[in-house]
């Protein structure tokens, strides 16, 4: 299984390398990372999907929580979210077999953005199965490269506590240990 | 507002944080806040090295509960320090490093003496920074020194260039660590998870307290003893634990784990609530996780939710800080004799003292533990013992019987040798009325000697106990045990260490015999000044019980009785 976290850290230098840090460390098993700009010029935004069966999800989230420059850490798997992944595929193609792949990228509300006398350029956007789905149907007709971004996930609805706002020690506890 | 170069900001943010005392070593990156130093009344304690600056640090941070602070300059004194940062991380010590760094407009060349400190120290600090403007430096201190203790406490590196120690900005300390919301530690625990740890353990039959040194680092001892006394559960303590609960209370079990108590981890693994505040359920304290205390439901009091279910299952987390939860569960436990539990437990303790050496008055050449046991009675229980790391470590831990917390330090989760010396150093500055005992092996002790002349030079009083026993003797007793006694690179040599202290200027003695043991503790401190004491051990023997690395706690290698020995 996956777990899907969404991570909001700080828009520092050295941020993102705290965070491969801490994966490679302590031997997390991290599926796909993606890192991104909000709507907060200095907060940036992670998702991040862990394989289950290798690490546990709790440990990521609890880690990450633990470094200074993570704002907030959520476990959205069981929330309803939208979960995107955008796609670059370049294939074969010809004058022959140009009006197949057309038909293909309307069927997966791909887009063809650049054509050139022996391959074109797919963009396709949409949640892994789609992606996977259209990948496995050019494959056979000669992928020249690939390249995919990993998913971005944005829960539904406005969520008083969720990853829409910033956590900013109201009332969270911070503080309250010291002696 | 005042206008302030960095350097002297660096000592401002100093003298805020109450710090007195600083451990360190200069160099040419750092020289503007050495030159800066000399107009603030803190006290700069010079050491032999960059990585004794951190031990001692680290050692008054652990002696004091403050934080500690060692100052070094770039690339190669700042690699130094590395060692002692992976310690005090380990062991959850609040220090901060402050390293000078190449100039800014050089930074990333492979300038001279440039080293990427906190790309090196990343995943062994709990935060570190690189201070790029002066206007940024006030700000970060405060941030690295509210770091480092809270929550969870740990190390925090701040790296600060050549020409931001140089430039001028105005000064002023923030109140409060700025940008920096972010820690989720609640105050209260839910009433019901309260109700439900209440519960289990007024159900229990043979409950078990594990005790470690969150327990300490919350300053929870008074409300566990409390706690212990009022439900009669018996309290295992883990090495760093040692000292939370006084070692002689008749409900102290003492040390569980590798060399823990026989007694202790049987009392671990047949308990049928295990409720463990304040640790981490490390390898060394579990042995097989499979087989650790399987019949126990397991109640887990802990700060740091990246420790919960980490290596062991858990069945009931308490988030929150030890003393916090303490008080919450007190008034909801009931008082139970628990006799047929204490009994068991007797049954097992009187099996152990049988086969103790301390019931062993004569063996063949000086028995270790007989050397620790008495320099325990002769400083009556208590001195502040900074220990090393190996056999000595462990003869330590077992038969100093510290009933105060804060009276043992020690490298516990990194096993750092050559740590005693100059932890015992931070520690005396931290406590100067304190007595500070060093007990350390001859091969450790050789590791950081070179802080002897730092003793000196700041004129502190401190004993050292060399348990020499002319080997590696930990590795030693491993190779003894499982590698068929071949013996690789363990023996080793040292210099006479009494001419050694001599040639410092230390008081020095050599110790072969039992009788001799208590007379040289009563010398040395009766001596004003600093006293080295020899101990000349016998070569081969081992720390008892022993639970090979990996195996189940029950699977013990004891003692040999006396009657054993003598075939
Ligand atoms: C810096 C460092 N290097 C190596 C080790 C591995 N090690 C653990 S115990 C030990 C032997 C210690 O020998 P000594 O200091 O003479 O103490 P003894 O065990 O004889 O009491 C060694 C080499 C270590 N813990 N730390």
């Amino acid at each position: 299984m996956k777990h899907t976290l969404i991570a909001l850290v700080e828009d520092k230098p050295g941020v993102l390398n705290r965070v491969a840090s801490l994966f490679r460390r302590r031997a997390f098993n991290i599926e796909s990372l993606t890192v991104g700009r909000t709507h907060e010029p200095e907060v940036s935004r992670m998702t991040i999907l862990v394989d289950t069966e290798l690490t546990a999800p709790h440990l990521v989230e609890a880690n990450l929580s633990k470094l200074v420059n993570v704002i907030d850490v959520h476990d959205v798997t069981q929330t309803p979210t939208v979960m995107r992944d955008l796609a670059l595929v370049k294939v074969r193609a010809d004058a022959g077999t140009l009006a197949e792949i057309n038909q293909l990228a309307d069927i997966f509300r791909a887009k063809i953005v650049d054509v050139a006398s022996d391959s074109v350029i797919l963009e396709v956007t949409g949640d892994e199965d789609k992606i996977t789905g259209l990948i496995d149907l050019l494959r056979p007709r000669g992928i020249i490269e690939m390249v995919r971004t990993g998913q971005v996930a944005m829960v539904r609805g406005v969520n008083e506590s969720g990853t829409n706002k910033r956590m900013n020690g109201n009332g969270n506890g911070h503080g309250n240990h010291h002696q | 507002m005042a206008i302030r170069t960095g350097a002297q900001i660096i000592w401002e943010c100093l003298m805020r944080e109450n710090v007195s005392t600083v451990f360190g070593y200069p160099g040419g990156t750092i020289l503007p806040a050495y030159d800066a130093m000399l107009d603030y009344p803190i006290h700069h304690v010079l050491t032999r090295h960059e990585q004794g600056a951190t031990h001692a640090a680290d050692g008054y941070a652990r002696a004091s509960g403050q934080v500690g602070v060692a100052i070094a300059t770039s690339g190669p004194g700042a690699t130094n320090m590395v060692t002692g940062i992976a310690t005090a991380m380990l062991d959850s010590s609040p220090i901060v490093c402050i390293t000078g760094q190449v100039g800014t407009a050089v930074l990333g060349t492979d300038a001279f003496q440039e080293v990427d400190i906190t790309g090196v120290t990343l995943p062994i600090t709990k935060h570190n920074y690189l201070v790029m403007r002066v206007e940024e430096l006030a700000a970060t201190m405060r941030e690295a020194f509210h770091v480092a203790r809270e929550g969870r406490p740990g190390p925090v590196l701040v790296d600060i260039p050549k020409d931001v120690q140089n430039a001028k900005c105005e000064f002023a300390y923030p109140d409060a660590p700025i940008a920096f919301p972010r820690r989720r530690i609640p105050a209260q625990v839910p009433d019901d998870e309260l109700e439900r740890a209440a519960e289990m353990l007024n159900q229990a039959e043979r409950p078990v307290i594990l005790a470690g040194r969150g327990v300490l680092l919350s300053g929870a001892a008074q409300q566990l003893r409390e706690f212990a006394e009022k439900t009669q559960i018996p309290v295992v303590l883990t090495l760093l634990g040692l000292g939370v609960f006084p070692r002689q209370h008749p409900l102290c079990l003492g040390m569980a784990g590798m060399h823990g108590e026989a007694y202790a981890n049987r009392a671990v693994q047949n308990a049928d609530v295990l409720i463990a505040f304040g640790m981490r359920f490390d390898d060394r304290v579990t042995g097989n996780l499979k087989t650790f205390a399987k019949t126990a439901k397991k109640i887990h009091v802990e700060i740091d939710r990246s420790e919960i279910a980490k290596n062991v299952h858990v069945d009931l987390p308490l988030l929150g800080d030890a003393r916090a939860v303490l008080e919450q569960l007190i008034p909801r436990v009931e008082t139970k004799p628990r006799e047929a539990w204490h009994d068991q437990i007797a049954e097992w303790r009187s099996e152990t003292q049988a086969r103790d050496v301390l019931r062993q008055e004569e063996t063949e050449g000086l028995a270790p533990a007989h050397v620790i046991h008495d320099l325990w009675q002769a400083t009556e229980g208590k001195a502040v013992v900074v220990s090393d790391v190996g056999q000595n470590q462990m003869w330590e831990a077992q038969y100093y019987r510290h009933d105060e917390p804060r009276t043992l330090i020690t490298s516990g989760g990194l096993g750092t040798m050559g740590f005693g010396l100059p932890a015992a150093i931070g520690a005396k500055f931290a406590r100067p009325d304190a007595e500070v005992w060093v007990v350390a092996g001859d091969g450790g002790f050789q590791m950081t000697q070179a802080e002897l002349a730092t003793i000196v030079q700041e004129r502190i009083k401190i004993n050292i106990a060399i348990i020499n026993n002319g080997f590696l003797g930990m590795v030693r007793q491993w190779q003894q045990m499982f590698y068929e006694r071949r013996y690789a690179a363990t023996p080793i040599s040292s210099p006479d260490f009494v001419k050694l202290a001599d040639a410092h200027g230390i008081s020095a003695l050599r110790v072969r015999r039992r009788e001799q043991v208590i007379p040289a503790v009563r010398s040395a401190r009766a001596n004003p000044g600093p006293v080295l004491i020899d101990f000349r051990v016998q070569q081969e023997d081992c720390v008892y019980p022993m639970v090979p690395a990996g195996a189940d706690l029950r699977e013990m290698i004891r003692r040999p009785m006396e009657m054993e020995m003598a075939k």
